[in-house]
């Protein structure tokens, strides 16, 4: 079983980086939206710093999310899905297997990339620690969560907006407290409390998630 | 008594408020050929997904080796080798990639297998190109390479013989024949009579009280 779970992560990886410009997208996306921000607020300005946690939070929220939508689509419509589902290995296996090698390209290519986006906003570098630290905590529920969405919206044919809205509240405890753990660094607090609360909603969605999707994508494959 | 290798009992399929069949029973024991027929729309690919258990049926039940699908909590005693519309090839891997990660599904097979089996559909040479470079039968076969790698007795497939060439198609039906002769079990659906059949050999038409 770990070595099918390794199978996919490769074929996953094979996959992604035979379609670099997917892969760029997210990445993009999360790099423009914070470049940005410097342009309109005005590079000097206290407000940039003061609101840096949010706007870094945010973006990397909706760049996690535009990368949702297209996570299974291709293997239903390839018909892969369907040989997942009738394999005698437990589809949660698979399907952790999937979300993981989302996350790596995604979830963990944003957070390499942070520190870089979060200097242009005058985050302070005593910072850096916790914002890579929430991210890094952050980023895997991102991904769990919104495969969730992904799973029962894949067989619909504009399943964007309905997978936004189906996954932004369950998105919004992780915001809150990945945000709050960098503001309260900002201001010279402890951020351990955000960040020990991100770490069990991490190890939450890890063990729960993985059923969730399997279920989700029985629902689709079924239709 | 060995229970048939795939049993519906009373299956009732609706799609979109539209009986496409209702109270249809079908046994298939080990050796039997089932060739679905039936017009475009009468539910031929809706009745391959209840007997592969990726559709539940609207009434009646699907039983696997004796067992409903329903009652089968654990995945591995499902073995059977569904062949959809859509085969599950990824045109940005290689044949041999496809293959490899297909077989790993279900019972990992070695590169040499794998380089044989492409031989046995015509692919010899092809291993190593990219399928969204091949033309539709060719990514076909490249599917049917499956039923050459050591796979499950019972087959499902949905029009096995689609933009495959003549001598394509009769090595196809020789290779199924056989299986069957062997003690395997193949449903299939598709529109063309079938030069050569097994031994044990029935026809089911769908959609007759329609047309």
């Amino acid at each position: 079983m770990i070595g099918l779970f390794v199978l996919l992560l490769k074929r996953e990886a094979l996959l992604l980086c035979r379609r670099p410009a997917e892969l760029a997208n997210p990445l993009v996306f999360f790099a423009i939206v914070i470049a940005l921000f410097p342009l309109a607020v005005g590079p000097e300005s206290q407000l940039l710093q003061e609101l840096s946690p949010g706007l870094v939070w945010v973006a990397a929220l909706l760049a996690v999310l535009l990368s949702l939508d297209g996570l299974f689509r291709g293997d239903y419509e390839d018909g892969s899905l369907e040989q997942w589902v009738l394999s005698p290995h437990p589809l949660f296996v698979l399907v952790l297997a999937k979300v993981a090698a989302h996350w790596v390209f995604t979830g963990l290519a944003l957070v390499v990339l942070s520190p870089v986006l979060a200097l242009m906003l005058g985050l302070p570098a005593q910072c850096f620690g916790v914002l890579l630290l929430s991210l890094l905590l952050g980023t895997p529920v991102l991904s769990l969560l919104g495969a969730v969405g992904a799973a029962l919206t894949v067989g619909l044919k504009r399943g964007g907006l309905l997978l936004a809205l189906l996954i932004l509240p369950l998105y919004i405890p992780v915001l809150i407290l990945g945000s709050g753990a960098l503001q309260a660094c900002l201001h010279g607090m402890p951020a351990t409390g955000q960040l020990l609360w991100l770490g069990s909603l991490m190890v939450l969605s890890l063990t729960l998630s993985p059923f969730a999707i399997g279920a989700g994508l029985r629902i689709s494959v079924g239709e | 008594m060995i229970p048939p290798c795939l049993e519906g009992v009373a299956l009732t399929c609706e799609r979109d408020e539209r009986v496409l069949f209702e109270q249809l029973n079908l046994i298939l024991e080990p050796g039997e050929m089932l060739q679905i027929m039936g017009p475009n729309g009468s539910g031929k690919t809706s009745l391959l997904r209840l007997l592969a258990g990726l559709m539940a049926p609207t009434a009646g039940e699907v039983r696997l080796a004796g067992r409903a699908y329903s009652e089968q909590c654990h995945e591995s005693v499902r073995q059977l080798l569904w062949l959809g519309h859509a085969a599950g090839i990824k045109g940005l891997l290689t044949a041999e990639e496809n293959l490899t990660w297909l077989c790993a599904l279900n019972k990992p097979a070695t590169q040499e297998a794998i380089w044989q089996a492409l031989g046995q559909v015509g692919l010899r040479g092809f291993e190593d190109v990219p399928c969204h470079t091949l033309s539709a039968g060719q990514q076909r076969r490249v599917a049917l390479a499956r039923l050459y790698l050591n796979p499950p007795a019972l087959w499902i497939l949905d029009e096995p013989f689609t933009a495959l060439d003549r001598h394509a198609v009769e090595h196809l039906e020789h290779h199924l024949s056989q299986h069957c002769d062997r003690g395997g079990a193949v449903v299939l659906t598709t529109h063309h009579q079938l030069m050569m059949k097994p031994a044990r050999y029935r026809q089911l038409e769908l959609g007759q009280e329609i047309s």
